[in-house]
């Protein structure tokens, strides 16, 4: 396994693939905790964090327990269940052992067990049949373009605040905008990989 | 058959493969909680305001139970009854309850003298960042109300322009003091009688110009304090309250009226 296809794996997750931007996942904590810089960096590195460990906890169930025995059609079910039980398991641990980090991630930790881009991230890993270190890479790309995507986002949202737009654009309709916005300027980087990396 | 017999064994295995794992590390991990905090949680506000200077009710109530002697009387906006309630939970004699509420440090003699006609963002905000307001003093209240949504008690309301606090509504929570670009707003002790409404720190001639009301730093109020608790720092006249004997001479004596009274009512309360 070479160096340079992991770095294609990464950079197409964070730029390309987008998961929030491009494929239009976990949209609902990009909308809700994106009103602070402070609140969106949280989020971001829980994000990081979840979808790190969900990956590497669910990548060897699928591969050497469910398509072993034929039940790769149980993933979605098996993925939620593992998902849930081990953000639990986080906080738990956390909770004991490093109180700091449990308060500063606060109540985003338990918004995890039901995000949908960490689902997502996990089955694309699965269905672009990603061997282990490329799951894992990919699971590390998806969350940090996630967490840029909430800087940007957080600092858009910081203008739009402030902004003064028609009545019946205020507030969501306004943020959903400027989201669409955003999201178009992330087009911009699709074939970019290919051209600078010839995959 | 046999296919659904599989399936519901094997997601019903993992389920409880992660229940017990989860118990386990549950009992493994517990960590010790104080049946206290959720007392004290339930008689605190729960606005999490952060007058106490914790983050949140949920903060202040760990640090009362951590017993690094946190006093009870912190909580600005539960006021007396909840000092009260705090203090029988935690054995501890009650400290006496200060009343605080916010004072907006402007008397807004500018508002008729504009140096523009600003036709911008009306938000205090927004106006501040174009040469520090349409008024023509930059440092007194800029008239748009930014701190009035800032309030969970509707306790600020706009008067000629002027950010006025209803004393009666005011918790001295301290939420409005962030929304004031101009840190106009301050949480004063409501024994402190006398205060002094005015931020400008320009020379006397260029302040009085902009403002009827400005501090023009005469001194007057300085040499007349009978206990000497009035300085002079930057054009404004500061007033000691260690020193204040709240003889409430220098409200009379201010030339400009700048020194004012903090509202009889809410002292009263």
């Amino acid at each position: 396994m070479d160096v340079k296809a992991l770095i294609v794996i990464m950079m197409s997750a964070v730029l390309v693939n987008n998961y929030v931007l491009s494929q239009f996942l976990g949209i609902c904590p990009f909308l809700g905790a994106s009103k602070e810089l402070k609140s969106s960096v949280g989020m971001g590195f829980a994000v990081i964090f979840v979808m790190l460990l969900a990956t590497t906890a669910t990548w060897p169930i699928q591969t050497y327990l469910l398509e072993r025995n034929g039940l790769g059609y149980l993933q979605t079910v098996v993925f939620i269940l593992i998902i849930a039980a081990l953000v639990q398991l986080v906080e738990i641990v956390l909770r004991k052992y490093v109180p700091t980090l449990y308060t500063s991630l606060g109540v985003y930790l338990p918004l995890m067990a039901t995000n949908c881009a960490i689902l997502g991230v996990t089955i694309a890993n699965i269905q672009k049949e990603h061997l282990y270190l490329e799951a894992v890479v990919n699971a590390l790309g998806a969350g940090l373009g996630f967490l840029l995507a909430m800087v940007i986002f957080s600092g858009i949202r910081e203008h739009t605040e402030n902004a003064d737009p028609p009545p019946s654009f205020k507030g969501i309709p306004v943020t959903l905008f400027s989201a669409a916005i955003l999201s178009l300027a992330f087009f911009g980087f699709s074939g970019v990989i290919e051209n600078m990396f010839g995959s | 058959m046999n296919m659904i017999v599989i399936a519901v064994v094997s997601v019903t295995a993992i389920g409880a493969v992660c229940a017990a794992m989860l118990s386990v590390a549950d009992k493994l991990m517990a960590v010790k909680t104080d049946e206290r905090v959720a007392r004290i949680e339930d008689c605190l506000p729960g606005t999490n305001c952060g007058a106490c200077g914790f983050p949140g009710c949920s903060g202040y109530a760990a640090a009362l139970v951590s017993g690094n002697d946190v006093k009870t009387n912190l909580c600005t906006p539960g006021g007396a009854s909840v000092v009260k309630q705090l203090s029988e939970i935690l054995g501890v004699e009650a400290g006496e309850a200060t009343r605080k509420i916010a004072v907006v440090h402007c008397k807004g003699g500018c508002t008729q003298l504009k140096k523009m006609d600003y036709n911008g963002i009306q938000t205090c905000m927004a106006s501040k960042q174009l040469f520090g307001g349409a008024g023509a003093c930059t440092f007194g209240c800029l008239g748009y109300g930014d701190c009035q949504p800032a309030c969970p008690h509707g306790a600020i309301c706009m008067e000629n322009g002027i950010a006025q606090v209803i004393a009666e509504n005011c918790t001295g929570c301290g939420l409005c003091v962030k929304a004031c670009p101009n840190q106009l707003i301050t949480i004063d002790d409501v024994s402190e009688t006398a205060v002094v409404l005015c931020k400008n720190i320009e020379k006397g001639a260029v302040a009085r110009k902009k403002c009827t009301n400005a501090c023009i730093g005469c001194r007057k109020c300085a040499r007349e304090c009978p206990a000497g608790a009035i300085t002079i720092e930057d054009n404004l006249a500061k007033i000691d309250y260690e020193k204040c004997t709240h003889c409430e001479h220098c409200a009379e004596i201010c030339v400009t009226h700048c020194i004012q009274l903090l509202a009889p009512q809410a002292r009263r309360r």
